[in-house]
């Protein structure tokens, strides 16, 4: 187990390191294949007005004029043991582990990364919560009703929520429930949990719902037809051939059995949505991950664009491990 | 039983009342232990209706063993299910009656039978890798069966899954209790299986294929120990198999079931010595036997079982029988009924008692 662990993390640190390369190649190898030149790249830090000597020289201090793999180097060193910024006439130092450091912003990409954390946490936290207990129990009542009205009118609405774009039932939502009803915030606004549970829950319910609808129906759908598989199992006749209660019969030996993928999956989800939900953000104007990758690539502020990749990137892979250690819980027959 | 047209149109709670002899069925079913009359247990899907048991009756004894045999399809596994009630709730239609012990089942709440379940009557099953939970112990399985019929600690629970564990032959029962399922070997799964189906010391035991999925080296070390077990708590047995060997080393009386029908019942010793029916005669047939010369081949029955759905005229086997011109007709235009060859020996045939001896003793036996 403590091996496997072990074993794990050194895979993730190789995948990681991957993930960092190919990045890196993305933003920096690609416009040089393409036929940018050290000077190209630097012209956006330069200001539109800049002469080409200026920006020649930006290209050399901001070090675009080296070779590829010693810019890597330089990136990947930096994420280890942080590196120093030139910037003009003053040097900038981005601490370890620098994810890389923004021209634009003048600072290391981290600290913004870790400002906008908070929002993107408590939105898919929240979200993951309501999915999956209203996703899971629509999927077993629908499972065990199978043909019925509630069934039909369940994974109807399901495919409803799968089909339907969040950046629609998001406005949708703000228009009912926000402008027209008062119940809700207009979005915008993020109160953190410390300061005030109550209005951090009162800002965050609507793209909670918003969000949680897009994934309760794809988890509805999963429960139901892994519910269904479960209950003509074997096992599920010998819990009714003891005598259990069909409830105990349903919980303790279908339910448990059919989770198992769900666990993993929630997992998944989570791990990716902690690297933002683009359009949940966006739609409702909160700052976190999310928006932020929109908003450095509009701004093509590629360092943090990078540096938000990568954070992502290392979210989904703790996910995957620690999906990966609850499945031995999860299931006995799973040795590691 | 030909004349009813479709008996489970209308399944009433009032139904017992259209069988004259219910009294006589309560009083049958005081010397009965199990006591099943006219079973029917039919199915609708979108092809039709499925008569997988289509009026089956038979009875055992406490301290006996009944076995039951048929190939698949043949309505054994559904005769077994009815009886233990699983069927409810699903899409069967149930007619008929089930006494056991004197209680009535067909008719009886869900919840009623449920309770019977796990106490009264019990199941083994074919595959136990299967049908057991592979994501609780096997402790906590037996513990599960044991405290929803008795109002135990958990711990007194646990002490009594380790006694049955012990009690069914399981090397250190104490460690082996909180291991996974397929952490067991097939045949010491079988086994934690059969312990937790004799948890509550049930009267009445099914055993539904037990050996099927085993090594036969371990199919014979079940069958000793359900046979001792059955002495052990004197309970009613019943043992489902397409395999004549299994009930030949179990069973006192043998039932030979074909398309959801009863052709043939007698004692073991009937069976096997003077059997009746051309389809036990074709089991008899298709049995591997040691004591045959190895150039001889099996003889399998020709054709395959018939869809329930559109059973054949007449006798079901007539497709599939080679004697069935002997009968002028008859087998395929008229169902035949249990007629009594001996005392005890029952068989659903129109061949002529002289036909059916002379056929046995010329034709088949000195094949087998």
């Amino acid at each position: 187990m403590v091996a496997y662990i072990i074993r794990r993390l050194i895979g993730s640190v190789i995948l990681l390191f991957v993930v960092t390369a190919v990045t890196f190649a993305i933003f920096f190898l690609l416009p040089r294949l393409a036929g940018a030149t050290a000077d190209d790249i630097a012209s956006r830090y330069a200001g539109k007005s800049a002469s080409p000597e200026q920006i020649h020289a930006i290209a050399v201090r901001l070090g675009f004029d080296q070779p590829l793999y010693e810019q890597y180097w330089q990136f990947a060193k930096g994420i280890v043991v942080g590196r120093d910024v030139q910037l003009g006439n003053t040097v900038d130092h981005c601490p370890a582990p620098c994810l890389g450091y923004s021209y634009i912003d003048q600072r290391p990409v981290l600290p913004t990364v870790l400002d906008r954390l908070p929002v993107t946490v408590s939105l898919a936290f929240g979200a993951g919560i309501i999915w999956l207990l209203s996703g899971v129990a629509t999927g077993v009542l629908s499972a065990l009703k199978r043909g019925s009205i509630f069934d039909r009118l369940a994974m109807g609405t399901a495919l409803g929520g799968v089909s339907l774009p969040i950046f629609f039932t998001g406005q949708l939502c703000l228009l009912i429930f926000s402008y027209t009803l008062g119940w809700t915030a207009h979005g915008g606004e993020y109160t953190p949990i410390t300061e005030n549970p109550g209005r951090w829950a009162y800002d965050l319910i609507l793209p909670w719902i918003t969000l949680a609808f897009l994934y309760a129906a794809a988890y509805a759908r999963l429960t139901r037809a892994g519910m269904l598989e479960t209950m003509s199992e074997d096992f599920i006749r010998t819990a009714r051939a003891k005598g259990l209660p069909e409830r105990t019969v349903v919980t303790r030996h279908g339910l448990r059995a059919a989770l198992t993928p769900i666990a993993t999956i929630f997992g998944l989800d989570i791990g990716l949505l902690l690297g933002g939900a683009v359009l949940t953000e966006s739609t409702f104007s909160l700052n976190g991950l999310g928006k932020l990758s929109i908003d450095s690539v509009t701004s093509q502020d590629l360092p943090k664009v990078l540096g938000v990749v990568l954070f992502v990137a290392g979210f989904v892979v703790i996910a995957n491990l620690v999906v990966d250690i609850l499945y031995t819980v999860i299931d006995p027959r799973v040795r590691l | 039983m030909t004349d009813q047209t479709d008996p489970l149109a209308a399944p009433s709670p009032l139904e017992a009342q259209a069988y004259p002899d219910t009294s006589a069925a309560i009083l049958t079913a005081e010397h009965q232990f199990l006591d099943v009359r006219d079973l029917r247990v039919h199915f609708d899907t979108d092809d039709g209706r499925v008569k997988s048991v289509d009026g089956l009756s038979f009875q055992l004894q406490r301290g006996k063993t009944l076995g039951i045999v048929g190939e698949s399809g043949s309505g054994k596994s559904v005769t077994s299910l009815a009886i233990m009630g699983l069927h409810k709730g699903g899409n069967a239609r149930i007619s008929g009656e089930i006494w056991l012990d004197g209680k009535e089942l067909v008719s009886a709440s869900a919840e009623e039978v449920r309770k019977l379940r796990g106490k009264n009557m019990a199941m083994i099953f074919q595959d136990p890798l299967s049908a057991m939970h592979p994501f609780y112990t096997v402790g906590q399985q037996i513990i599960e069966a044991y405290r929803i019929h008795h109002n135990v600690t958990k711990a007194a629970a646990r002490k009594h899954a380790v006694e049955m564990l012990d009690r069914v032959g399981i090397p250190q029962p104490d460690r082996r209790v909180n291991d996974y399922p397929h952490q067991f070997s097939g045949g010491m799964r079988q086994r934690a299986m059969i312990a937790m189906a004799l948890s509550c010391d049930p009267e009445l035991l099914i055993a539904d294929e037990p050996t099927t999925a085993l090594d036969v080296t371990v199919q014979a070390q079940i069958l000793d120990l359900i046979r001792d077990l059955q002495q052990e708590f004197n309970s009613a047995v019943v043992i489902i198999t397409h395999d004549l060997g299994v009930v030949a080393e179990l069973a006192d009386n043998i039932m030979v079931m074909y398309a959801g029908r009863q052709v043939e019942y007698g004692s073991a010793e009937h069976i096997f010595r003077e059997p009746q029916h051309p389809y036990t005669w074709g089991l008899l047939g298709s049995m591997p036997r040691l004591d045959r010369v190895r150039s001889e081949r099996l003889l399998p029955i020709k054709g395959s079982p018939p869809s329930l759905i559109n059973v054949p005229d007449g006798c079901a086997f007539n497709p599939r029988c080679d004697y069935c011109e002997l009968t002028g007709g008859l087998s395929t235009t008229e169902v035949p009924s249990l007629v009594e060859v001996t005392r005890g020996h029952t068989v659903a045939c129109h061949l002529t008692q002289q036909d059916r001896t002379r056929i046995w003793e010329n034709d088949i036996k000195p094949t087998l």
